[in-house]
């Protein structure tokens, strides 16, 4: 059942791959092994910016989704009572679930009714950063949320009785404690601003195409080699960083333990030489 | 004046209100707000012009103030056979969608948390990793792999299982194929989270007591993993109801599903009223099972 589970994700991957090296233009016929469909994606200019658009929406999105985020899960996390956190809790779990239609006609009429009231924003890269951060910021405060739930506050409570300001406190305690959390938040932002199409074509303007909204309008006509080969680029640079980033992790989890077997052999020392 | 600012500054709670307040504004302006524009314009009408809907507050010449609320549009949704056939296909899709998913979900799940510690790593990334990858271009994969002229069909036919190609791209079945393998991985991760933390001396002790393996997991394991079921087919079921690529690119114009009404209103015909409309109502189907979600949301934060 495992075996077939995971055939079942991994097979359709596994023929996007294979088709790219197809040197025939009707994707399901084997023609011989070629890269011409990669030659022509690296030389087309329309992906090319595409790509770049995408890129910078989804550094900048990560940054201010994760800069938000963690605000909003530390205040979620450490501050027991304010006034609406009701609302504010509903408001960060929302976006997690909402439909993306829904999300996308919202802000497009957010967006419209505020250029004609203040003439701003305009549709293009700020609306759909905009958009982006909103239902980032929400998976950044829940990752965030979750990781200080699980850390004792005393540390920070010692810091503040030893007279240290609050925002050293925030500065030196309470960020190092969240940086984990911090950096799988801001990865997670920038591949959910790479991956989104729906909320990105209702926000956006004339002239700015992102990368999805490029490949959705070159499938909507049918199979495309050079689709195949762009997917196979991204399919390997996630596979490399997925494989990096269970690699450094795992490697933390090891020295984490072995610290704690010396904290604890020495703690025992400790008791020994008392004895 | 400037000392009482420092001091201000300095204050515990000047600190809290900051951390609350920034990204409570940002959600108030760029979540909550635009929910009342689409209610607004959901009680306007269509005019031709620019927004192309009726202005809701109107002010006579001596300032007298006239508010037009038009629910045409509901009356319209309401009345005609489309949108209502297409609200419920969409709840069929998404409820059959979800139970698919469970029980491919439940026994990988199962599978990841009984197996040994490194296994279970790689196992997880797995399970994420298609996750990271574009979801445009996995739901894409699958047209190839349906079409009349595709991987699956072209299989069948060499093996001479058949002889005609089997009709699957643009069906029904296409669709749910595409929302279960794209929305499977947030079944298992609940699931798996869930199972795993299960006191295993509970099954340990019922199988002593001579219960058998299938009475085990009806009235233990079933009981026991209920918060990661929930979680899971909410997870699956809300955004599968509104979705759009999957019924674009894998149904066409064959699979009504409102998330590609509702984009079609909006960005083909230009009706923002109707469009609106139609969101609305998505959302007040949707609003209980959200709120259940949240709930359960508040609930793990709190038992961590």
């Amino acid at each position: 059942m495992l075996c077939l589970g995971f055939a079942f994700l991994y097979i359709p991957m596994f023929l996007l791959i294979f088709y790219s090296f197809n040197a025939s233009r009707f994707v399901p016929v084997w023609g011989g092994f070629s890269i011409k469909w990669y030659i022509t994606l690296f030389q087309s200019e329309e992906v090319w910016n595409a790509v770049i658009l995408s890129l910078e929406i989804a550094i900048m999105n990560a940054t201010f989704a994760t800069l938000l985020g963690a605000m909003a899960g530390i205040a979620m996390a450490r501050i027991r009572r304010f006034r609406g956190r009701v609302l504010f809790s509903g408001m960060i779990s929302a976006p997690l679930v909402m439909p993306e239609v829904i999300t996308g006609l919202s802000l497009l009429l957010l967006f419209i009714t505020m250029s004609e009231l203040i003439g701003w924003p305009t549709r293009g890269i700020t609306t759909i950063t905009i958009a982006h951060i909103t239902f980032s910021l929400a998976y950044v405060a829940v990752i965030v949320q979750s990781r200080l739930v699980g850390i004792d506050e005393s540390l920070e409570e010692a810091a503040q009785d030893l007279g240290a300001r609050p925002y050293r406190v925030l500065i030196d305690i309470t960020v190092p404690l969240i940086a984990p959390a911090l950096v799988a938040g801001w990865l997670l932002a920038f591949t959910l601003s790479l991956d989104d199409l729906v909320i990105a074509s209702f926000v956006s303007g004339p002239g700015s195409n992102t990368l999805p909204m490029l490949i959705y309008s070159r499938v909507k006509l049918g199979l495309k080699p050079d689709v195949n080969a762009l997917a196979t680029i991204i399919i390997l640079i996630v596979t490399i960083g997925v494989i990096i980033a269970g690699w450094i992790l795992s490697r933390q989890e090891k020295q984490r333990l072995l610290d704690q077997q010396m904290a604890d052999s020495e703690k025992y020392d400790f008791s020994e030489s008392i004895r | 004046m400037l000392y009482r600012f420092r001091q201000f500054l300095e204050s515990a709670r000047a600190w809290q209100s900051a951390i609350v307040a920034v990204p409570y504004f940002w959600l108030l302006l760029f979540f909550l707000i635009p929910f009342f524009l689409v209610l607004k314009i959901s009680l306007a009408e269509y005019i031709v012009a620019s927004p192309p809907f009726s202005k809701l507050i109107q002010f006579g010449e001596e300032g007298q103030m006239y508010i037009t609320l038009i629910f045409d549009n509901f009356v319209f949704l309401w009345e005609d056979d489309l949108y209502y056939k297409t609200y419920l296909n969409s709840l069929r899709i998404s409820i059959i969608s979800t139970i698919l998913c469970l029980l491919i979900g439940y026994p990988i799940a199962y599978g990841i948390a009984r197996s040994t510690p490194t296994v279970k790593k790689i196992l997880l990334l797995m399970v994420i990793l298609p996750f990271w990858t574009s979801f445009l271009l996995r739901v894409y994969a699958w047209i190839g792999l349906l079409a009349d002229q595709g991987t699956i069909n072209d299989l069948l036919i060499g093996l001479g299982i058949i002889d005609q190609p089997i009709k699957m791209l643009y069906t029904d079945f296409a669709v749910l194929v595409g929302i279960v393998y794209t929305y499977v991985p947030f079944m298992i991760l609940p699931l798996f989270a869930n199972i795993e933390r299960l006191d295993l001396t509970v099954h340990e002790a019922a199988a002593d007591l001579g219960a058998k393996p299938f009475t085990i997991f009806r009235t233990i394991t079933i009981p026991l993993t209920m918060p990661g079921i929930i979680a899971g087919s909410l997870l699956v079921f809300i955004p599968a109801t509104g979705e759009f690529v999957i019924p674009d690119l894998l149904g066409g114009g064959n699979v009504l599903m409102i998330g590609r009404v509702l984009y079609s209103e909006f960005n083909l015909n230009q009706d923002w009223p109707v469009a609106s409309t139609v969101a609305i109502v998505l959302l007040l189907l949707l609003v209980i099972p959200m709120m259940l979600y949240q709930h359960y949301q508040a609930k793990e934060a709190e038992a961590e």
